[in-house]
C-alpha cells in the first residue's frame, strides 16, 4: 500500500499523545523538585488537546488504515474522548494526594499518559497484533504504577499479583489469538468476520480458541471467576492510582471485549454454544460474588473493588444481548460506571490527608456533619451506583436490562435485578455511615479549589445525566452504528 | 383556559427545586430557612389547587397532561395526567406537606434545613408519583421518593434508627426492582412504557399472573399488607414525627393507589384469578394485625398496626369487586372501590393527625410508651380533646371521615359473601377497642405521675396543625359527596375496563 501522508490525519491523536507523553519525560528531568506542578501541568493540558484533536478528527465513518491494523470509527472516537476525560479526572485528583506523600513526581504522569496510548491503541484496534501491542502497553505502564510507592509493601505485594496474573492472562490471550490465526489464518477483525461467515474453517480449534480468548477478556476485566487480582490490586494500590485504574481501563476493556467479540466474532454469537453462554456464565457468577463479598468488606477499596466486579457483570450482560442495543447500554454503562467509580476514589482521596489514609468504612462516619457538600456529592455517587432513580445509574442498568429482556432472556434480567437488591445494602450502608453515624475523626477537611470544584461536577453529573439520559445515550447508539 | 398550564409540572418541580434551594441556604439561618420551607409548601398548595378546581369530574379521561418526549431511543416519555384516582392523592400530598413543615418547627434542632428540603423534595416527588402515565417516569419517581424517607428515618429518628431505615429501604427496594422487570417486558409488548397502553395490551393469562405477581411484590411491600407489613412498624416508630406522617398519610397510600393504576386494569384476569389471595391478606390484615394492635405498649405502634388494618380495608374494597360482579350484584362493584378510595383519604388525614398527637406528647415528656402517660386530660384539655376526636375517627364514628370509608366497604363485602362482610365489621369493634383502650389509659383517669403533671398544653403551632385535620375529618365525614363525585367517572371507566376480559 502506497504510504499518503493524509493517512496520519486519523492517528493525530496517538501521535499527540505520544509526543505528549515524551515531553513529559523529558521536561521532567530538567525541573527541580518544587517545579514538578510543571509536570502535571503540561500533561493535563496535553490530555485537553488530545481530546481537542480527537473530537476533530472524529467522523460518522469508518477508516481502516495501515494494512487494516488500526480502525478509526464512531465508536473508537467516543470512546478516546471518554478515555482522556476520565484520565484528566483521574490526575487531578491524584496531584494533592501524590504531593502529600512524597509520590509527586514526573514518572507518575509519564506512566499515566503512556498507558492512556495503550487503551487508545486498544480502542482503535484492527487486528489481533495491534490490540495485544495496546494492552501490553497499558498493562506495563499499569504494574509499574501499582508499585508506585516503593516504600509500602502492600504496594509491592499487588503489583506482583496483578503482574503474575496480568502475565498468566496475556499468555491465555495469546495462545486463544494463535488458536484463530490457526484456524481462519487471519489475524484482521474484518477478514475475521468474513471466514466466520463463511464458516470456512476447522470448528473445534477455532471453538477452543474462543473460550481461550474469553478468559483473557475476562481477566482483563475482572470477571469471576477470573477476578482474584481485583481487591488486592484495588487495595494495595497508592489511592490515586486505584483511582486511575478502576476507572479510564474499564473503558479501553470494554473496547477490547467490543473489538474481539462483535467486530471479529459476531457470528459465533449465539446460545450457549457461542460467546454469549460463555458471558452468561461470567456474569452471572460476577453479580453475584461480587455483590456478596461487598457485603463483608470494611475497607472501601476493597468494597469497591468488589463493586467493580458486579458492575462488570452487568456491562456483559448487555454484551451478550449481542444486539445494537445491547452494545449501546453496555457502552452507555460503561462511561457512567468509569465517572461513578472516578467519583467514589475521588471523595475517598479528598477525605485522606498526610498521615491519613481514608481507608476504612469506619472513616467516613459522620461526613454530613463534617462536610455536608462532600457526603451529598457521595450520596450521589452512591445511590448512582446501586442504580436507585433519578441517578444515571438506574438507567445504565435500565438500557441493559432492557436489552436482555428484549433477546428473551428475562430470567438474566431477574439475576440481575436480584443482586442490585443485594447490592443496594451495602452501598446504604456507606451512607448510613456517613449521615446515621457520629464522627470520630474531627479533623477538617481541607481540599484544594480544584478538587473541589470537579468532584462536585462528577457527583452533580449523576444528577444531570439521570434528568437527561437522552444525549449520551444517542451519544453512544450512534458510535455504536448499525 | 387554566388547565392547559403545566399545572402538574408546577406543583412536582416547585417543591423539588424550593427543597435543593432550602438545602443550600444551609442552617446560618435557620429561622428564614424554615419559613422559606413553609412558604414553598403553602405554595405548591395553591398552586395545585386548581387540579381540584378545573377538574372536570365527568369524564374518566386523563387531564392537566403533559407530553414531551424524554428518552426517545428507548420511547420514554415525560407523560404527565390524572384522573379521578389520581387527583384526590395529590391534593392530599399537597395538604399535608406544609402541615408536616409547620409540625417539626421547634422540634427539630439538628440541622433543619435538611429537614425542611427532604420533605419538600419528597412532596414533588410523591405528586410525581400520582401524576405520572409513563412507566419509566413513575418507576423513577417511585425509587427516588425512598431517597429522602431514607434519610428522614435515619437522620432525625429515634434509637434503632438505622435498623428501621436500612429495613425500610431494602424491603421497598426489593419489592419494586421486580416491579420493573414486569415493566420492561411489557414495553416489548407493546412499544411503549405508556400506562394506558399498557391498559390495553393483550395478555395471556400465564403472562398476566406473573405481572400480577410482579406488581404485588410492589404494592403489597408499600401498602403494606400482611406478612410483608413488619417493615412498617419499626418505620413508624423510629421515624420523627413528620416522617411517620408523611410514611402513613401519603407513601401507604401509593401501593393501594399502584394496585389501582397498574395491577386492576394490566392484569384483570390475574386479578380475578388470584382475588382469593388478595382478599385473603386483606382480611387477615384487618382482623389480625387490629388483636396485634391491641396489644402494644408503644402508642406509635399501635397507630402503625391500626395503619395496617385500616389499609386492609383498602385492599378489601378494591379486589372484592370480582366476586361482586360474579354475583351480578350491580352498582355494588363502584362502592368497593370508592369505599376504599375514601379510606385511603380519611386514614391520611386520621393516622397524620394520630401521629402529630404522639409527637405533641413526645416532644413534652420524650417517651411513646402509653405506661408513660395517664391522667392527660387534667394538664392538657385541648390536646385531649383533640386526640380523643382523632380517636374516635379512627375507631369509625359515625360522623367522621373514618366511617364513610369502612361503612362503603363492608356494604359492599355484604353484596359479595356475608362472611367477608362479617370478618371487615369486626375491625369496628376491634378497631374501638385498640384505639379507645390506648386513649383511656393515656388520656383519662388521674395524674399517674410528675411528668404528666408538669405537661403544658399545646402551643398555637400545634393547635393550627390539628386543628386543620380536624376540620378536614369532619368535613370529609359529613359531607364525603364532592369526594365521591371526582372520582366517580374514573371509578366506573376502571370497572369496565376490568369487566372485560384480556384472553
Amino acid at each position: 500500500m502506497q504510504f499518503d501522508s493524509t493517512q496520519l490525519i486519523p492517528v493525530l491523536p496517538e501521535i499527540s499523545l505520544l509526543t505528549l507523553a515524551c515531553v513529559v519525560l523529558v521536561v521532567d528531568l530538567f525541573i527541580r523538585e518544587e517545579q514538578r506542578i510543571i509536570s502535571y501541568g503540561i500533561s493535563q493540558v496535553g490530555l485537553i488537546l488530545t481530546l481537542l484533536i480527537t473530537i476533530l478528527v472524529a467522523q460518522p465513518t469508518t477508516q481502516i488504515l495501515f494494512d487494516g491494523s488500526y480502525i478509526r470509527d464512531p465508536m473508537s472516537d467516543l470512546l478516546k474522548v471518554g478515555i482522556l476525560l476520565i484520565t484528566f479526572l483521574a490526575f487531578l485528583y491524584a496531584k494533592d494526594y501524590l504531593r502529600d506523600r512524597g509520590l509527586f513526581k514526573g514518572e507518575f504522569y509519564t506512566l499515566g499518559l503512556f498507558a492512556v496510548l495503550g487503551m487508545m491503541i486498544m480502542t482503535s484496534a484492527n487486528s489481533f497484533l495491534t490490540i495485544y501491542l495496546g494492552l501490553e502497553l497499558l498493562a506495563l505502564c499499569l504494574y509499574a504504577l501499582v508499585a508506585f510507592n516503593r516504600n509500602s509493601p502492600q504496594g509491592a505485594e499487588a503489583a506482583m499479583k496483578y503482574f503474575v496474573l496480568g502475565a498468566l492472562a496475556s499468555g491465555m490471550l495469546l495462545y486463544g489469538i494463535s488458536m484463530i490465526y490457526g484456524a481462519t489464518g487471519t489475524l484482521r477483525f474484518d477478514e475475521l468476520a468474513q471466514v466466520v461467515d463463511k464458516g470456512d474453517m476447522n470448528q473445534l480449534v477455532m471453538i477452543f480458541g474462543v473460550v481461550f480468548l474469553v478468559i483473557g477478556l475476562a481477566f482483563k476485566l475482572g470477571a469471576v471467576p477470573f477476578h482474584m487480582w481485583v481487591p488486592d490490586v484495588y487495595h494495595g494500590a497508592p489511592t490515586a492510582v486505584t483511582l486511575f485504574i478502576g476507572s479510564a481501563p474499564k473503558i479501553a476493556a470494554f473496547a477490547l471485549a467490543m473489538r474481539l467479540l462483535v467486530d471479529g466474532l459476531a457470528d459465533l454469537h449465539g446460545g450457549w454454544e457461542g460467546w454469549q453462554g460463555m458471558l452468561i456464565i461470567l456474569a452471572v457468577l460476577s453479580m453475584a460474588i461480587g455483590n456478596l463479598i461487598a457485603i463483608a468488606q470494611t475497607n472501601i477499596k476493597r468494597m469497591l473493588a468488589y463493586s467493580t466486579i458486579s458492575h462488570v457483570g452487568f456491562i456483559l450482560l448487555g454484551i451478550l444481548a449481542g444486539t445494537k442495543e445491547g452494545y449501546t447500554a453496555a457502552m452507555f454503562y460503561t462511561l457512567v460506571y468509569a465517572l461513578m467509580s472516578a467519583g467514589g476514589f475521588g471523595v475517598v482521596i479528598a477525605l485522606s490527608r498526610k498521615g491519613f489514609e481514608a481507608e476504612n468504612l469506619d472513616d467516613f462516619k459522620g461526613l454530613n456533619q463534617r462536610n455536608p457538600w462532600f457526603a451529598g456529592m457521595m450520596l450521589l455517587l452512591m445511590f448512582s451506583m446501586a442504580g436507585v432513580p433519578p441517578t444515571v445509574g438506574f438507567f445504565a442498568k435500565l438500557f441493559v436490562l432492557d436489552a436482555v429482556v428484549s433477546v428473551d432472556l428475562t430470567w438474566l434480567a431477574l439475576v440481575g435485578v436480584f443482586f442490585s437488591i443485594i447490592g443496594a445494602f451495602y452501598y446504604i450502608r456507606v451512607i448510613k455511615i456517613m449521615y446515621f453515624d457520629q464522627p470520630t475523626d474531627e479533623s477538617p477537611i481541607t481540599v484544594g479549589m480544584d478538587t473541589q470544584v470537579v468532584l462536585s461536577l462528577n457527583g452533580l453529573a449523576m444528577l444531570f445525566l439521570g434528568l437527561f439520559p437522552a444525549g449520551l445515550l444517542s451519544l453512544c447508539s450512534n458510535a455504536i452504528g448499525n | 383556559m387554566i388547565a392547559d398550564w403545566p399545572i402538574l409540572s408546577l406543583t412536582v418541580w416547585l417543591p423539588i427545586i424550593g427543597g435543593f434551594m432550602v438545602l443550600a441556604s444551609g442552617d446560618r439561618e435557620a429561622n428564614a430557612t424554615k419559613w422559606t420551607a413553609l412558604t414553598i409548601a403553602i405554595l405548591t398548595f395553591i398552586v395545585s389547587l386548581p387540579l381540584w378546581f378545573a377538574f372536570d369530574s365527568a369524564t374518566a379521561q386523563m387531564q392537566f397532561v403533559e407530553r414531551v418526549p424524554w428518552v426517545p431511543a428507548f420511547n420514554v416519555e415525560y407523560y404527565m395526567g390524572i384522573d379521578g384516582i389520581s387527583m384526590p392523592l395529590i391534593i392530599l400530598t399537597t395538604f399535608i406537606t406544609p402541615l408536616v413543615v409547620i409540625a417539626g418547627w421547634e422540634v427539630i434542632k439538628f440541622r433543619p434545613s435538611q429537614y425542611m428540603a427532604a420533605f419538600l423534595i419528597m412532596e414533588g416527588v410523591m405528586v410525581g408519583v400520582f401524576s405520572a402515565l409513563d412507566a419509566m417516569l413513575f418507576y423513577v419517581f417511585w425509587e427516588a421518593m425512598l431517597i429522602p424517607m431514607f434519610l428522614i428515618i435515619g437522620v432525625w429518628g429515634g434509637e434503632n434508627r438505622v435498623y428501621a431505615t436500612i429495613k425500610f429501604f431494602l424491603y421497598t427496594f426489593f419489592g419494586s426492582v421486580f416491579m420493573l422487570v414486569a415493566l420492561i417486558y411489557m414495553y416489548f409488548q407493546s412499544g411503549s412504557f405508556d400506562i394506558l397502553g399498557f391498559h390495553t395490551l393483550k395478555l395471556g393469562l400465564t403472562e398476566q399472573i406473573l405481572i400480577f405477581i410482579a406488581f404485588l411484590m410492589a404494592f403489597a411491600v408499600k401498602v403494606p399488607m400482611w406478612p410483608v407489613h413488619t417493615w412498617l412498624p419499626d418505620a413508624h416508630v423510629e421515624a420523627p414525627t413528620g416522617g411517620s406522617v408523611v410514611l402513613a398519610a401519603i407513601m401507604l397510600k401509593i401501593g393501594g393507589y399502584g394496585f389501582l393504576r397498574f395491577s386492576l386494569p394490566i392484569t384483570p384476569d390475574a386479578s380475578h384469578t388470584l382475588d382469593w389471595l388478595i382478599i385473603g391478606m386483606s382480611l387477615i390484615a384487618v382482623v389480625y394485625i387490629g388483636f396485634v394492635a391491641l396489644v402494644q405498649q408503644d402508642m406509635k405502634k399501635l397507630i402503625a398496626y391500626s395503619s395496617i388494618a385500616h389499609m386492609g380495608f383498602v385492599t378489601l374494597g378494591f379486589f372484592i369487586i370480582f366476586i361482586i360482579n360474579q354475583n351480578n350484584a350491580g352498582s355494588g362493584a363502584a362502592l368497593g372501590v370508592q369505599g376504599g378510595m375514601v379510606q385511603m383519604v380519611s386514614h391520611g388525614f386520621i393516622s397524620a393527625a394520630l401521629f402529630l398527637c404522639v409527637g405533641v406528647l413526645y416532644d413534652r415528656l420524650h417517651s411513646r410508651q402509653i405506661n408513660d402517660y395517664g391522667g392527660v386530660v387534667n394538664t392538657m384539655p385541648i390536646f385531649a380533646a383533640f386526640m380523643v376526636f382523632f380517636a374516635m375517627a379512627n375507631a369509625g364514628l359515625p360522623g367522621t371521615s373514618g366511617f364513610v370509608g369502612e361503612f362503603m366497604v363492608i356494604i359492599a363485602s355484604f353484596r359479595a359473601d356475608f362472611w367477608y362482610a362479617f370478618l371487615a365489621a369486626t375491625t369496628l369493634i376491634i378497631g374501638a377497642a385498640y384505639t379507645l383502650w390506648m386513649v383511656k389509659r393515656v388520656i383519662f383517669g388521674d395524674v399517674t405521675n410528675e411528668g404528666v403533671a408538669t405537661l403544658k398544653d399545646m402551643n398555637n403551632r400545634e393547635f393550627i396543625v390539628l386543628g386543620t385535620l380536624a376540620a378536614a375529618v369532619l368535613l370529609l365525614g359529613l359531607w364525603p359527596a364532592p369526594l365521591v363525585e371526582v372520582m366517580d367517572a374514573s371509578v366506573n371507566n376502571l370497572l369496565q375496563h376490568i369487566s372485560v376480559s384480556k384472553l
